[in-house]
Parts: C-alpha cells; sequence; structure tokens
C-alpha cells in the first residue's frame, strides 16, 4: 500500500488480548482512527508489550520485548494502542527499563513520546467526534487504573460517549478503585481479586446501567468473566466498540443463550 | 512480634471469611477516602506541599549522619540522652535499663510503631514491668492481645460489639459491671480506668513522629491527648524513634505536618501536636525528670542508597493502606508482620527477608493508587516490582509460574512463531466455549475460571483477520 497523502500516519499496537481474544476491539480502533483521518499500519512484528514478564520480576525476558517493539514501531508518526495500560508500559516504563542503556534509552524515549492510548489520541491530538453513532442504552464507564494514572485518561472517553446518539451515561460509586484485573495478580491471587471484582461489580450494578465498557481489555474481561459467573445480565463492551457503532455486537462473553 | 506473612493466602482467605472484619474494612474504605480527597482538595497548595515534603525527607536521607549527631548534641545540651542502637535487641534492652534505673514497675505508652517493630511490650512484661498502652486503639488491641492491623488506627478491625466485649471482660475489675455499649461511655470507662494508672506509672514511652535537628525536639501527634499524659506526668520519658524520623528546623517538620494530618484522617492538623525537648527545665511546672530518646537503626541504614531509599521518606500517615483494594480486602493482619498496606508490602521484604514476605510484593494488581495519594510521593508499586524482581532472580516461590513466564516469553519473542500459536489457541479455546462464548472451567487456567468465566476468543486473531482484509484489498 501506497502511503495515502495528507493523512496522518499511526501504527497500531493491537495489544496481545484484542489480538487473541476480541479482534473486533482493533477493527473498531482502525475504524475510528480512518474515520479521524488517519491512515492505519499494523506492524506486522508486534506481539505484547511486556507486561506478563515485567510485572513477574522477569525483567531480562521484558527487555528483550521492549527492544523487539521499539523496532517494530520505529518512524511512524504515532502509535496508538486501544488499551491504557499497554500503553503505559510503553510511555512510562519502557524508558526505565533501558535507563543504564544510553542508546535504547534515547529509542525508548522515542517511541514513549510518540505514543498514546486510543481515546485520548482520537480526542485530544484528532480532535475526533464520532458522527451519527447511535445506541439507545444507559451506560456506565470504568476508568482501568493504567488508563486513568499512567496516562491521565479521564474525560476524553466520557466526552466522545456524550456524543453517541440515545446513549445516558452514569458514573458509578468509587470509580477510581481497581477492578482486581492486575494481569498475572488475578491468577495469582484469584480470591482477592473476586472480592475486589465483586465489589467493582456491586457499584456498577448499582448504577442500573445495562451496560459497562472501558478502555482496556483486560477489566472488561475480568468484569465480564465475573459477572456471567454470578449470572448478572449486564452487557459489557470496549468503548471504542461504541464509538465505532458497534454497540449491539455480541457483548464480551456473551453466547447464543 | 512473630511473622506470619508466608501464610499470607491462608490468612487473607480466613481474613475474607470474616464478617466483623469486612464491615470494618467497609468503613475506611468509604471514610477515609473521602476525607483525604476533600482535605486536600482545600488546599490549593497541597500537591506542591506533597513535593516539598518529599524533598526535605530526600535532603535529610542525604544527610542523615549530619543531621543525627546534630540532633544528638542538641538533646544532651538541653539536659537529655541519646541512646544509639542498631538492632531492635539493643533497642529493648536500651529501654530495659532505663526503665530498671526508675525502679519501674509499670509504663504507659503512646502509641508507637516502632515499640511493636521490637516487640517491646512482651520483652517488658517478660521482665516484669507492666506496659500500659494508653491510645484508645493500642489499649483495645493490647486487651485482645493482638498486633496493630493499621499504622494509624490499630483497632480499626475491631467492631463497637468486640469493643463492648472486651471491656466487659476486662473493666469489671474496676467496678464497671454493666455490658455497657453506648461508644461515648465506652471511651469514658477507658478514660477513667487510664487515668489512674497515668498517675502511677514510673515511666512512660512515646513514639516520635518526628525529630527535630536544631532543637533536639521530639514530636508526636495525636488525637486523645494521651501522649501528653503519658510524657508529663511519669519522672522518665523515653521516645523510642526510628532514625529516620529526624527533620533539619521546626519549619520543616511543620511542612510535613500539613501534609501528615491531611493524607492520614483528612483533619487539617491532628488534635494534639506535642513537642518534647529534653527533661523538665528549673522554672517549668511540670515534665518529666529524665529525658531519653532511643534511636533505632533496625536495618534502615542498609537501605541508604538502594532502590529501597525511598521508603525511607514514609512519615507513616496510612493513606497508602486506606486506598488500597488488597487491604481492604485482606484487613492488616493478613500482612503477617507490623506494616500492614502497600507500605508493608514494600517495606517487610526487607525488614523480615523475601524469602518470608514473597507475598506481599506479589499480591498486588499495581493500581497505584497508593503512590497517588502518598504525601511524600514514595513509588511504592516500582519498591514492589522490584522486589518480584528479586524473587523471581532469587527463584522464590513457585517455579511452575517462573516457567510459564519463560515460556511465553520464548514465543512473545518470536513474531511469525506467536502467530501460530495464538491462531491455534484463539481456535481451541473458541471451540471449547462453543455457542456459549465463555468457558465455566479450564484445567490450566483455574487461577481465572475458580471465581470468574473466561470470556472465549472470537475465533480468528486480529492479525489473521487484518492480513486478509489487506490481502482482498480495503
Amino acid at each position: 500500500m501506497s502511503p495515502m497523502s495528507g493523512k496522518i500516519e499511526v501504527a497500531l499496537f493491537v495489544t496481545c488480548l484484542v489480538d487473541l481474544n476480541r479482534p473486533s476491539v482493533g477493527f473498531a480502533a482502525v475504524k475510528l482512527l480512518e474515520q479521524a483521518g488517519c491512515r492505519v499500519s499494523v506492524p506486522d512484528a508486534q506481539t505484547c508489550c511486556g507486561q506478563p514478564a515485567y510485572n513477574s520480576g522477569d525483567r531480562k525476558t521484558t527487555r528483550d520485548i521492549a527492544a523487539a517493539v521499539i523496532e517494530a514501531f520505529r518512524g511512524y508518526r504515532y502509535v496508538v494502542a486501544p488499551s491504557g495500560s499497554c500503553a503505559g508500559m510503553i510511555k512510562k516504563h519502557y524508558p526505565a527499563l533501558f535507563k543504564d542503556d544510553p542508546d535504547m534509552l534515547l529509542a525508548a524515549e522515542d517511541l514513549a513520546a510518540r505514543t498514546h492510548e486510543l481515546v485520548s489520541f482520537l480526542a485530544d491530538v484528532m480532535d475526533f467526534e464520532p458522527d451519527d453513532v447511535k445506541l439507545d442504552r444507559k451506560v456506565t464507564y470504568h476508568d482501568s487504573c493504567s488508563s486513568l494514572r499512567e496516562m491521565k485518561v479521564v474525560n476524553q472517553p466520557r466526552k466522545l460517549l456524550d456524543e453517541v446518539d440515545d446513549l445516558e451515561l452514569v458514573e458509578a460509586e468509587d470509580r477510581e478503585a481497581c477492578c482486581g484485573f492486575g494481569g498475572t495478580f488475578c491468577i495469582k491471587y484469584p480470591e482477592i481479586s473476586e472480592e475486589m471484582v465483586d465489589r467493582k461489580i456491586d457499584n456498577l450494578l448499582a448504577t442500573k446501567a445495562d451496560m459497562v465498557t472501558a478502555g482496556d481489555l483486560g477489566c472488561l474481561m475480568n468484569i465480564a468473566g465475573r459477572l456471567h459467573r454470578r449470572g448478572e445480565k449486564m452487557k459489557v463492551l470496549h468503548v471504542t466498540e461504541i464509538l465505532a457503532g458497534m454497540g449491539k455486537e455480541r457483548g464480551i462473553g456473551e453466547g447464543d443463550d | 512480634m512473630q511473622v506470619t506473612s508466608r501464610k499470607f493466602k491462608e490468612s487473607a482467605h480466613e481474613a475474607m471469611a470474616d464478617e466483623d472484619l469486612r464491615a470494618a474494612m467497609n468503613r475506611i474504605r468509604t471514610a477515609f477516602t473521602t476525607a483525604r480527597a476533600d482535605a486536600a482538595a482545600e488546599l490549593p497548595e497541597f500537591e506542591s506541599l506533597r513535593d516539598q515534603a518529599a524533598e526535605i525527607k530526600d535532603h535529610v536521607l542525604d544527610n542523615l549522619d549530619y543531621y543525627l549527631e546534630y540532633f544528638e548534641q542538641k538533646v544532651v545540651a538541653e539536659g537529655g540522652h541519646v541512646h544509639w542502637c542498631s538492632t531492635a535487641e539493643e533497642a529493648r534492652q536500651a529501654v530495659l535499663k532505663i526503665c530498671r534505673d526508675a525502679n519501674a514497675r509499670t509504663v504507659t505508652k503512646g502509641k508507637s510503631m516502632i515499640t511493636e517493630e521490637i516487640a517491646l511490650n512482651k520483652f517488658l512484661a517478660s521482665e516484669g514491668i507492666e506496659p500500659i498502652e494508653t491510645d484508645l486503639g493500642e489499649y483495645i488491641i493490647q486487651l485482645a492481645d493482638e498486633p496493630p492491623s493499621h499504622i494509624i488506627g490499630p483497632a480499626v478491625h475491631k467492631t463497637r460489639e468486640q469493643v463492648t466485649d472486651l471491656f466487659h471482660e476486662h473493666h469489671q475489675q474496676y467496678g464497671y459491671q454493666d455490658r455497657e455499649e453506648d461508644p461515648e461511655k465506652l471511651v469514658g470507662e477507658a478514660r477513667t480506668v487510664l487515668r489512674h494508672k497515668y498517675v502511677t506509672a514510673d515511666v512512660g514511652i512515646t513514639g516520635a513522629n518526628f525529630l527535630i535537628a536544631e532543637t533536639g525536639s521530639t514530636v508526636i501527634v495525636t488525637n486523645e491527648g494521651n501522649g501528653d499524659l503519658t510524657q508529663s506526668l511519669p519522672k522518665t520519658h523515653i521516645v523510642v524513634a526510628s532514625l529516620e524520623k529526624i527533620v533539619p528546623t521546626l519549619e520543616d517538620a511543620s511542612t510535613l505536618m500539613r501534609v501528615l494530618a491531611r493524607s492520614a484522617t483528612g483533619q487539617e492538623m491532628s488534635v494534639y501536636t506535642t513537642f518534647s525537648t529534653g527533661p523538665k527545665r528549673k522554672d517549668d511546672i511540670d515534665g518529666p525528670e529524665n529525658f531519653h530518646v532511643v534511636l533505632l537503626d533496625g536495618g534502615r541504614t542498609e537501605m541508604l542508597g538502594t532502590e529501597l531509599q525511598e521508603l525511607l521518606r514514609c512519615i507513616r500517615c496510612g493513606a497508602c493502606m486506606n486506598h488500597c483494594p488488597v487491604y481492604h480486602a485482606v484487613g492488616g493482619h493478613s500482612y503477617g508482620w507490623v506494616y500492614p498496606g502497600p507500605i508493608g508490602a514494600a517495606l517487610n521484604p526487607q525488614m523480615v527477608g523475601i524469602e518470608e514476605a514473597r507475598h506481599l510484593p506479589n499480591a498486588s494488581s499495581f493500581c497505584g493508587r497508593c503512590e497517588e495519594v502518598c504525601p511524600v510521593r514514595i513509588p511504592l508499586p516500582k519498591i514492589l516490582r522490584y522486589w518480584r524482581e528479586k524473587t523471581f532472580e532469587q527463584q522464590i516461590g513457585p517455579q511452575p509460574d517462573r516457567w510459564a513466564i519463560e515460556w511465553w516469553g520464548f514465543f512473545a519473542k518470536r513474531p511469525w512463531l506467536y502467530r501460530q500459536t495464538t491462531r491455534l489457541a484463539a481456535r481451541v479455546l473458541s471451540m471449547i466455549a462453543g455457542d456459549k462464548g465463555r468457558i465455566r472451567s479450564l484445567p490450566f487456567a483455574k487461577g481465572w475460571t475458580s471465581v470468574r468465566d473466561l470470556p472465549a476468543p472470537e475465533g480468528k486473531t486480529f492479525m489473521e483477520q487484518w492480513k486478509k482484509h489487506n490481502r482482498e484489498g480495503r
């Protein structure tokens, strides 16, 4: 493909969870970026940002993966991920990983400066607003910890969701609390994670919303998985899916039953 | 105290099944977080005060020897004594010797985490000296024979009913026959019982929130005034403090106090702030005749110049635990040593060994709320990650966890192989789920499926669909 003139070149960091579990989030991201006037590339050499290793204390593997990501995304004007967590890893933690390696540090800082979380990129950099998207639902937005604290994504998704016709946005209590996902944490300490996600879900249900959304698939799989286990009917979608007009698609963890 | 951090998972399991504890933790979760947020919002310079507070502590830690010696000179000049103690044992012996010299039979105590750290109460009792806690929370847990579960609210895990039972059991000897349930009357009972103890105690022991180098003063902040009575009525006052409590000037102490109470309870200032400078002087109408500062290192100087140094900024406000979802779930005792919550998870591995405390830095979702509210900006998640790296390097903890990461890393570093594997995984998981869209139980993913369904992959990975999509032209 030859670059389309006048368009802003964006490389999509798909994230390993979206790639494996919910490709529709990736396609929603592409659709939104294109609507916003970007030309989207998906570098083939990407796998994961390295958080599973990083959070398990395996620094060497993390650095190897980070170096590969830095290489794969070299040269793109912007790098965008549909996840605050993966974007935060690249933006905040890659430079820290290479603080003793000047050449790599320079490259890591260069990538960090170009990297954005998708929704904030759309709102802040591209000044994008969803056009002609409609969803007749009462929706509550869950702030993922990394979106909120590492990437300072707070108002952008709310502002864009507000532009969706017929969508009513409601806020949950204690919205800054973690949902209990935490990557490997939720597998190593399932009981504590269960306690955390139950509190989150109680607060979400108390809003009487019929849908919950967020910008991070990890949180959403955790929340959806627990909602289904509890037999709750609340629908779960990634925020990009709603903004891309895919709000009527099957929710995360939903089947034919 | 006995270290039980190794049993973190079991302790947490029991704690989460304890309805009383859940009720108590619910109170913290809402009350403290709201109070801190309101207090921070009301002070426009709060964020810059946090920067200043961190800078003060960093400056002290870079010049610790200078300020400690300066402090000692000032204490001595005021007629007091400083006892330098490398270890908990040395600190216990120093306290014991002072008590012996004073022929002490009972000592009253203000709230002090360092005396918990050196397990002073049990030691004094074994030497025939009765320690009496005078902070209401500490008094309650002393009656219950439990360690504190929170650094500023030691009995925060206790319900009113449990306090009623404890007082009923222990106060009958003082003539309180009725089972009192009214909180105000319960406080009244404790106050009356303790009043008598203050007057008869031979030694008063307090901690210190700050040690001030320029004046040789020690500072405590309390909300009950118990500290004042503890340190001014007995003839001998012992301050037990760890050495990182030092600050250069009164001005610096005041900067730190402006963030301390706001971060802790949401108060602008605690109700009582008490400065002690040496023993009673000639014209003073009251005060102790002897003034001692027992200065504990307890492994802290080993942390200087390492990745752990920032932990020594801590002013023990408790904000990190007040905002920690893991602490809210498991309570303070699950951490298994003196310091609970994020600060404990970061500090205890250094104090009791990472092998013993390996769960603590691992049992975190890295939500980052602790760092967000820490008044001295300690990068707690970064330090928890440091400990995870130590456990990984030293092969502490389950070997299969490390194998899983190494195995995953092998694929993640090889994009082509990774594509093939994820294609297969997406198909297999999608097939297992069938038309349900989710998986209820998966043998190799019990950690996930024991508490939640696994939302199943759609069937084809994004990368393979994207390739096809591009091939077919867009």
